[in-house]
């Protein structure tokens, strides 16, 4: 059997600033839980939409936006728990293929907000692996800088439909809450959009 | 899908069709079904409408909060089943104020052979008012355009979540003969 791989070297705070840093047009959605307190520390911004809960669905609602805003790069930022919950989702998001769509999952291999129990990912699933057989094109496990910054260069360039399994370590750094209030945080996200809010 | 349907039941399918495109809806998220047959043929085939087919129906919710951030509209097909599947997810439209226009075929509800899909057949209305979808009903050939454009209308302009669930009996008994 193979060895199981729990996580990895990654400080996820660092890893997540890194993803984000210099960007321009690009907009993220986040799935509930740390990823969201991860996007919210590295900055607040307008094109950023927390999810709270419908766990499972932050790679659906990156997916909707990317095919409605072909023009623009969309991240998903998700973890490893709340990608399984939708793993069907990786699926439909290959038969459409937008190519500005990036989902990168931050797999600790726990679920670190419902006290660390180890995930299928933290018991051996390899979820880059199963976005590939689902039909990603460009489908990796990222456990340095290296790969960080590639993953950013190709974010920014819409160079494809992506998925990335980056490899943090299993703890939960302080919690940065971004805002609970959902129709604020669209009407905001639509505004900077330049659609209407009401 | 098998066959045709029958031309005085056309109508109100391509009805379907027909209200959603002039809701202004260009994305069009279903799990196959054979009540939306037309409607899902119509969509794949409409160079203007994105179609999206789901391995579960709740993806369709994600997807079409994603598609109005970036300023689109669209519509969720499913089966009264597929209601059951998206009931958590229902907190997406309920806590972002985004539109949501689901039109549901009904079974479980008139003249059911399968006696398995009566719990859930005869729980989707009730399970959709329980998660603050506002629900209407078609029986009849002639309710479905002027329910589809109310509830169209009050998911869009409202930023409500609106189901118009399509009657058995309009539908039709389904055939268990082979």
């Amino acid at each position: 059997m193979a060895e199981v791989s729990a996580g990895g070297p990654l400080e996820r705070r660092e890893a997540v600033a890194r993803l984000l840093a210099g960007r321009d047009d690009l907009l993220v959605i986040t799935g509930l839980g740390s990823p969201s307190y991860d996007v919210m520390a590295a900055g607040d911004h307008p094109g950023n939409y927390y999810l709270w809960a419908a766990m499972g669905s932050a790679a659906t609602v990156g997916l909707g936006l990317a095919v409605a805003q072909p023009a623009r790069p969309v991240l998903v930022i998700t973890g490893d728990g709340e990608m399984l919950m939708g793993l069907g989702g990786l699926a439909t998001i290959a038969l459409q293929r937008p190519p500005n769509l990036t989902v990168a999952v931050l797999d600790n291999g726990h679920y670190g907000e419902t006290g660390m129990q180890a995930s299928h990912a933290g018991r051996g699933l390899a979820l880059e692996r199963v976005a590939e057989a689902c039909g990603f094109p460009w489908s990796r496990a990222i456990a340095d800088s290296a790969g960080l910054d590639t993953l950013r260069d190709r974010v920014a360039a819409r160079a494809g439909l992506t998925f990335a399994a980056i490899k943090i370590r299993p703890e939960n750094p302080p919690r940065v809450l971004p805002p609970r209030d959902g129709v604020h945080v669209k009407n905001r996200f639509r505004a900077a959009l330049g659609y209407p809010t009401s | 899908m098998t066959g045709q349907e029958p031309d005085h039941a056309a109508d109100w399918r391509r009805d379907v069709f027909r209200g959603l495109k002039t809701a202004g809806v260009r994305h069009v998220a279903y799990v196959p079904d054979a009540g939306h047959a037309t409607a899902i043929r119509l969509a794949e085939a409409d160079p203007d409408l994105n179609a999206v087919v789901l391995t579960t129906e709740e993806e369709g919710i994600g997807y079409l909060a994603g598609a109005w951030l970036g300023g689109q509209r669209g519509a969720l097909l499913l089966q009264s089943s597929g209601v059951g599947n998206c009931i958590n997810t229902l907190a997406l439209p309920a806590c972002g104020g985004f539109p949501l226009l689901m039109v549901v075929t009904m079974r479980g509800d008139w003249a059911e052979f399968n006696p398995w899909q009566n719990p859930m057949g005869q729980a989707t209305e009730a399970s959709l008012k329980l998660m603050g979808v506002m629900t209407w009903r078609a029986d009849a050939p002639d309710a479905v355009a002027p329910l589809l454009h109310g509830a169209a209308t009050m998911a869009f302009e409202g930023n409500a979540a609106c189901a118009l669930l399509l009657g058995q009996r309009l539908i039709g008994e389904k055939s268990w003969l082979k």
